[in-house]
């Protein structure tokens, strides 16, 4: 198992340091000139000059991808050309909001997704089955934000119950919060419900085939023994890695949900600092976005390969 | 001597896979139309399709065309789906957005499966260390999120419908290459492969008569399937307010316009939102149905 781990890690650090190197040579062809961003429109040439030699604007690309890799692993991430101030807590701070949303909407929508996709999958080709699929199949096509749109109109604006704004203010604490959370992670749980429900299913579907499900049945033990003993205990475990790869989908769906809610997460800094053109704003949110995905696969795997030993030996 | 025959069975075979195609493709359409939930995909898609085409004709105003004195208008005989708070007649604005996001997602689709198939077919075929490099380098790509990285490049690229069509093929091109490679690996040592090496044909011969058509049925699928996240993305982006710019009749766009006055003109946002959802669904039922055609035929 450690040597798992050393390799699964080995393989997470070439990972980032791949995905680092492809956002800072992308963000090096954003158009205009930093220092003349920075100073404005009316700062003299000499004064640009100055700002570009200190900033290190004029030395090599190689040489500033590692200065700008240190000084992020140093915890200096630089200060944002539109608000003026520290990089990191403001990172961090959405980071903490988009994490507590989507860890709200894990812990409402895998039980849910995962004893919706059993159901189906126990029940294959009968009407409950096909009900369930064919709701999953209409519904994990609708993007997210015609979800939350509708959501919003059904129960903020009909029913008055929740807030459509999620502008939660620094600093609230979880209980003040709770409320404006419900609807994006309701929006969320929709988008990754069918999505894991479906994965279940082929799942239990491919587990009830086997011939040791037969063998179980035939020597006399109860039905539900079978089931909850012997197809579930196989049939989930490819779930662990559906979790961990719906959290990419999660990533991507609350970038949309939180512009959707104006819920101060990663996502929506990120569409602001896209809207800004703020370049050291771009890059930090991304690398810290993608390091969560990373780390997230990599507990997924270690779990996976704790549960189902006939991996680490692969 | 030897290579006459040889050369013979192939033209055969050629023929045969014509008239295969063409009776694949009745065939094909025949699957569709048999499960009501493809049927009414498929519908829907054309549907959409001849709006694209048919637009301008059916749209009774311009798309940005202002009528002051009609503005905020609810739906009427007059303007079936309303106007909004500029005076412009949703109905006209979503007929003639069709093309707009059709357009976007089908050539975004269409030369990222071009450009990934290329790559895909040579580098399972080639293998090597070029194979190796490509796909270490496309492992890369690929965790990043997509949606996070079609914001990064459109934040580098700026806002335009042309970053937004290089964005669907930089994001979906490792995809498809990796679909296709995983089939070339599959067929490349079979005997039908072999033969045409030893007969020393030019590897792009051998990539598209011998090896190709096994790829296709693969890579239909994953087009219909990339076609379906490309409206998809699409859509986000323009919601997003990071893709095509105002006054474009962008159906995202529209939405997010939309919300500023949703309270007092719902209808702005009620159409354009829907026409997203409808051709979101109908394209999905229509892949799957492709998919069940293809894949896994009863």
């Amino acid at each position: 198992m450690r040597r798992y781990l050393l390799r699964r890690s080995g393989f997470l650090l070439i990972t980032l340091l791949f995905t680092s190197l492809v956002i800072f040579i992308v963000t090096q062809y954003l158009p205009g000139d930093v220092a003349r961003v920075i100073l404005g429109r009316e700062a003299g040439e000499a004064a640009v000059q100055d700002l570009r030699a200190e900033l290190g604007l004029d030395d090599p690309l190689p040489v500033q991808y590692f200065r700008w890799l240190g000084n992020f692993l140093q915890g200096d991430w630089g200060i944002s050309y539109s608000t003026k101030s520290e990089i990191q807590p403001l990172v961090l701070s959405r980071l903490r909001n988009s994490l507590m949303l989507a860890m709200i909407t894990l812990v409402i929508s895998v039980p849910l997704a995962v004893t919706l996709g059993v159901i189906a999958g126990l029940n294959e080709n009968k009407p409950v089955d096909n009900t369930i699929s064919i709701t999953s199949l209409s519904v994990v096509g609708l993007p997210e934000f015609i979800t939350g749109l509708v959501l919003i109109q059904i129960f903020a604006f009909r029913l008055n119950l929740l807030p459509a704004n999620s502008s939660i203010p620094p600093g609230s604490s979880f209980a003040e919060a709770l409320p404006m959370l419900v609807l994006p992670a309701l929006t969320a749980t929709f988008v990754l419900l069918a999505y894991i429900a479906r994965l279940t299913r082929a799942g239990v579907i491919e587990e009830l085939k086997q011939t040791y499900v037969r063998t179980a049945e035939l020597k006399g033990l109860p039905h539900h023994t079978v089931i909850l003993k012997h197809v579930l205990r196989n049939a989930l475990l490819p779930t662990i890695t559906v979790v961990a790869i719906s959290f990419g989908w999660l990533i991507s769906g609350l970038i949309v949900i939180e512009n959707v809610f104006n819920y101060p997460g990663l996502g929506r800094l990120l569409v602001f600092a896209i809207d800004r053109r703020d370049l050291p704003l771009i890059q930090a949110v991304t690398l810290v976005t993608v390091l969560a995905f990373a780390l997230a696969n990599l507990v997924a795997d270690l779990l996976y390969a704790y549960f189902n030993p006939r991996i680490r030996y692969e | 001597m030897t290579a006459s025959p040889l050369f013979d069975t192939q033209e055969e075979q050629g023929l045969q896979s014509t008239v295969d195609r063409s009776s694949g493709r009745s065939k094909l359409i025949h699957s569709l139309y048999s499960r009501p939930t493809s049927a009414i995909g498929t519908s829907i898609f054309l549907i959409f399709l001849l709006l694209a085409l048919l637009g301008p004709i059916i749209a009774p105003y311009a798309e940005n065309q202002q009528i002051v004195s009609d503005a905020r208008q609810p739906p009427s005989s007059e303007h079936v789906f309303g106007t909004d708070n500029l005076g412009r007649d949703v109905y006209s604005r979503v007929v003639l957005g069709a093309r707009n996001i059709l357009l976007l997602a089908g050539l975004g689709t269409l030369l990222a499966v071009l450009s990934g198939t290329v790559l895909g077919l040579v580098s399972g075929y080639r293998g090597g260390l070029l194979d190796e490099g490509l796909m270490r380098f496309f492992d890369g790509l690929l965790a990043i999120p997509a949606l996070l990285f079609a914001l990064l490049l459109l934040g580098i690229l700026g806002p335009s419908s042309s970053s937004v069509l290089m964005v669907i093929v930089i994001v979906y091109t490792p995809i498809v290459a990796r679909v296709v490679r995983s089939v070339v690996l599959s067929v490349k040592q079979r005997g039908y492969v072999e033969a045409a090496r030893l007969q020393g044909e030019r590897q792009s011969v051998i990539l598209w008569r011998e090896i190709f058509p096994s790829v296709l049925p693969v890579l239909a699928v994953e087009s219909a399937l990339r076609f379906s996240y490309a409206i998809f993305l699409v859509a986000s982006l323009g919601f997003l307010g990071v893709s095509v710019q105002p006054p474009t009749p962008d159906w995202g766009l529209m939405v997010k316009e939309s919300r500023n006055y949703v309270d007092q003109l719902p209808w702005t946002m009620f159409f354009p939102a829907a026409a997203i959802a409808i051709l979101v669904v109908g394209v999905n039922l229509m892949a799957d149905g492709i998919k069940r055609f293809l894949l896994a035929p009863d």
